[in-house]
């Protein structure tokens, strides 16, 4: 959401960009050829990294977007349980007829992976915008400069949480 | 008293007998990164991030444990140094459970800003998620040693300043921890006083009040209470 921060410049970007592919518009498979995606949330179910190789496979210039994508952050704090099912358990009491997917999980409501990973643990991450959430000044800042085609140096702008 | 002359990053500099190569950066406003150092509290040397060169040695050392010797060569910052002290600050924030935007010390946490201080964005290394606990059994505060960089800050504090000597360290290698007594619950402790300073010295969110979040860490009280008590200044 903090996208939408941006405020007034989004304009300036959608002048500047195609948008092909985002969880609220309607396009059923991700697209070949994306100059940029922007990758938000870590992997915590095997459908995040199915789809993570495809964007990666696709994709010139992937985004690690915010501090889930980056290190795992709030997602990755059930990794010290390890074993999601006490972590279900945790979530929505012992009784298993009230964990959907858990015992049959599929293409809805894939299954999750053991331990939470960041992205870099499974593919190739071009840049890391932190953040919790990124501030709009800096995913502007980085958008506007690969838009331009510029290659970033993010470090001056480091963040954490 | 006898004056040593060195060079620290081609400056010819004096130092005071017996002071450390960081004492004498401190003095002429050179900047070396420091975590567990603490200004009114002994020496440690265990985070390693004041490393610095020193010529005619391969091995790199503490600034913080290292004496200023007359003639001396320093060089506090280099790339080879920049690359292992931000390696360090990786190392500790993989080592436990350091989740900045959940925790209570988040923005008053002086890993945090080492971190963004190197430009660090990302973690290199794998998080190793160790499964880790939380004492509350204090009325007042919580040791939370999923964000313990075991700086011994709280151990020195408690022994030197406030004389009680509550907190120690158990075991060694990843399985170190922070204990109150003899491994027992802080709230039990016959030792410890419930004076804070532990709290106040942590470096992130390790040691926090209750209720408190962004906890206001006030590490400089110690020096305050060492000029109080040796000199009779009592400024603040």
């Amino acid at each position: 959401m903090s996208l939408l921060d941006m405020d007034e410049r989004l304009l300036d970007l959608a002048s500047l960009i195609d948008l092909v592919y985002s969880p609220i518009m309607d396009v059923k498979e991700f697209p070949e050829g994306v100059d940029i995606t922007l990758v938000e949330g870590a992997v915590a179910n095997e459908d995040n990294a199915r789809m993570l190789r495809l964007v990666r496979e696709r994709t010139d210039v992937l985004v690690a977007f915010g501090d889930c994508a980056v290190a795992g952050n709030v997602t990755a704090l059930r990794n010290p349980i390890a074993n999601p099912l006490p972590v279900l358990q945790r979530s929505y009491g012992p009784d298993p007829s009230r964990m959907p997917g858990l015992h049959t999980p599929d293409a809805e409501v894939p299954p999750l992976v053991t331990k939470v990973e960041n992205l870099r643990a499974l593919v190739r991450v071009d840049y890391y915008l932190p953040g919790c959430p990124p501030s709009a000044d800096l995913i502007f800042f980085v958008l506007s400069e690969l838009v331009a085609g510029r290659t970033l140096n993010l470090q001056s702008r480091a963040t954490l949480g | 008293m006898s004056v040593t002359t060195l060079t620290i990053n081609g400056r010819l500099v004096s130092a005071a007998e017996g002071a450390s190569i960081l004492d004498v950066a401190r003095e002429h406003d050179i900047h070396i990164p420091t975590l567990c150092h603490l200004d009114g509290l002994s020496e440690h040397g265990a985070c390693r991030l004041c490393l610095v060169e020193v010529a005619g040695s391969s091995k790199l050392q503490a600034a913080c444990m290292t004496k200023a010797v007359e003639g001396m060569v320093v060089t506090t910052d280099s790339e080879r140094l920049r690359t292992y002290r931000r390696q360090i600050v990786e190392l500790l924030l993989a080592e436990r459970n350091h989740v900045c935007s959940v925790c209570v010390a988040n923005r008053a946490c002086e890993l945090q800003d080492l971190a963004v201080s190197m430009g660090l964005h990302h973690v290199r290394y794998e998080p190793q998620a160790p499964q880790l606990a939380m004492d509350a059994s204090h009325p007042r505060w919580i040791i939370d040693h999923n964000r313990c960089v075991l700086c011994t800050r709280c151990v020195r504090v408690c022994d030197e300043i406030e004389g009680a000597h509550t907190w120690d360290v158990m075991g060694r290698g990843r399985q170190t921890l922070v204990i109150s007594d003899m491994n027992e619950p802080w709230g039990d402790s016959a030792s410890c006083t419930s004076c804070g300073k532990c709290v106040r010295v942590c470096p992130t969110g390790a040691l926090f009040e209750k209720g408190a979040v962004a906890t206001n860490k006030d590490p400089h009280f110690v020096t305050y209470l060492r000029m109080a008590r040796e000199q009779k200044l009592w400024n603040r």
